[in-house]
């Protein structure tokens, strides 16, 4: 039982490390903000949300676990705030990008 | 493995920096400087100071970056005209000679500490107990060295005081920073509704939960800063301006309660901020509950900065 | 080389950079940002002493951790009023200039941000 936990936390995080890379080839190739927002998106949410996924195994309590996923959450809402209020920004600056 | 995972963060902190001096653009720079300041978190956590991790991330990584990025905002177009000022070779080279030999100075100090190291560790394990807290850092921050806070606590209303003296004649006594206005519709004005009382309770918790474990009330009132800050930032308030009793009184609440506190210890204890035996722990958490909002009062204005606008009737 | 060695070594070469850009760098901003650096330096030498000082089941000296905090606030506080002088001086003057007389102001760079 345990190998399979510890065997889901390595697939679960190797991933989670996948879409942290991928967004951040995202970041320095795409052309302009909108694109590299969007790049930054994936990493958070999905990349986050596999390495919680990952991490939850192996916490001692059912509350720390709640915790863990309630950081995931809050990333994600601050990070679609922050994305949605970059985007406005860029899109007042330079009406046509 | 972790030999590999430090020294690849020493590098990307050592990177960052060179960053944060060479970056021709101020904005890049202090970009640069946040993420340094996220990444000294985990060699904090490395190093085994959890809470100096957190009070880095909150602090230096969270409050620092949000005034610099301000100050960067408001002083753009001055950059061009100091880029001209640039020292010539000669000077350059001088100061690269400087800060070398101040870097192998320093190196030498350090490859050649006492070994074994010297260490109050075994000191505060023997006598933490009498202070009824978990936490040793706690312990040392209200117990051993309580004076030290005490006299931070009282350096930073200082150093509010210096930012509000530093207002122009028509503001005196007014508004600090200026009315930010917001969509009220929009998601500024929805996160500064949805976040706070989020954050107000996870702030609540790591002050209450740094009396046995890693937190305290430095995290604790950082947080609730960042809470008013958003609120102000989103034009769902506004500053306060700075003549009012309310504010002012509740500026120096907290440290008045800890020296009542300590010269009350100097009557039945014997020394100055001594704890009675056995009032240890409650009157820890007192003077915690008196610094706290005095705490997020002093961090939130030294971010919004001098008065500038005259007081509204 | 054990992580406190590796840390303390990283911050004085920290130290370093931080002074070199102290120095050399003509905006008030920009000294402030490299003031910051040579201050996080400090902070993490003084925190690879706490970490070689563990003992008695705690992972570092709790006393040089403790007056860590207090360094960190403190620095943030002094980097504050630090800033309010700067901004200051721009709403005075004009211009952030240390310089005995003020230069001619140059215009930003076109297509700048």
């Amino acid at each position: 039982m345990s190998v399979a936990l510890n065997v889901l936390t390595v697939v679960a995080v190797v991933a989670g490390a996948f879409f942290f890379l991928a967004g951040t080839v995202g970041l320095l190739r795409f052309p302009d903000t909108l694109t590299r927002l969007h790049a930054l998106t994936k990493a958070d949410n999905l990349g986050l949300g596999l390495v919680v996924l990952g991490l939850l195994p192996h916490v001692g309590s059912v509350l720390a676990g709640i915790k863990l996923v309630a950081i995931w959450l809050l990333v994600l809402l601050s990070g679609a705030v922050a994305s949605q209020l970059i985007a406005r920004a860029t899109r007042q600056r330079d009406p046509d990008a | 493995m972790m030999e590999a995972l430090n020294a690849g963060l020493a590098l990307l902190l050592l990177a960052l920096a060179v960053w944060t001096i060479v970056a021709r653009d101020a904005f890049a720079a202090v970009a640069g400087f946040i993420a340094y300041g996220l990444l000294l978190t985990l060699a904090w956590v490395q190093l085994s100071g959890v809470d100096v991790a957190l009070t880095e991330a909150a602090i230096g990584g969270g409050l620092t970056g949000a005034l610099l990025i301000g100050a960067v905002g408001r002083l753009r177009d001055t950059e061009a005209t100091a880029r001209v000022e640039r020292p010539k070779a000669l000077t350059r080279a001088l100061a690269a000679l400087v800060a070398g030999a101040v870097t192998v100075a320093l190196a030498l100090c350090v490859l050649t500490l006492p070994d074994p190291a010297p260490t109050l560790a075994p000191d505060v394990a023997a006598n933490i107990a009498a202070t009824g807290v978990g936490n040793p850092i706690t312990a040392v921050l209200l117990a051993f060295r309580a004076m030290d806070t005490l006299l931070e606590a009282i350096v930073l209303v200082f150093a509010l005081i210096g930012v509000w003296s530093l207002a122009p004649d028509r503001a005196w006594g007014g508004r600090p920073g200026v009315r930010h206005v917001a969509d009220p519709n929009g998601i500024l004005a929805y996160i500064a509704r949805v976040l706070p009382p989020i954050g107000i309770i996870v702030g609540m918790y790591i002050f209450w939960a740094g009396a046995d474990h890693p937190g305290g009330k430095f995290q604790g009132a950082t947080i609730l800063a960042a809470m008013w800050l958003l609120v102000m930032m989103a034009g769902l308030t506004d500053a306060p301006p700075i003549s009012r009793a309310w504010l002012r009184i509740g500026l120096v609440a907290g440290p008045l309660v800890f020296i009542a506190i300590g010269l009350a210890g100097a009557v039945t204890a014997g020394a100055f901020l001594a704890y009675p035996d056995g009032y240890a722990k409650p009157l820890i958490i007192v003077i915690e509950l008196a610094l706290m909002p005095t705490l997020a009062l002093i961090l939130a204005l030294l971010l919004v900065g001098a008065p500038q606008r005259t007081i509204q009737r | 080389m054990n992580e406190a060695t590796l840390f303390a070594l990283c911050a004085v070469l920290l130290v370093g950079a931080g002074l070199y850009g102290l120095i050399v760098n003509p905006h008030p901003l920009r000294k402030i940002l490299a003031f910051n650096v040579v201050g996080s330096g400090v902070f993490l030498l003084l925190g690879a002493i706490a970490r070689r000082g563990a003992g008695a089941g705690f992972g570092g000296d709790p006393v040089p951790q403790a007056l860590l905090i207090t360094g960190i606030v403190v620095a943030f506080s002094a980097t504050a009023l630090a800033v309010a002088l700067l901004l200051r001086l721009h709403d005075a003057a004009g211009s952030v200039t240390l310089a005995s007389e003020v230069p001619p102001k140059v215009e930003p760079d076109a297509g700048s941000r």
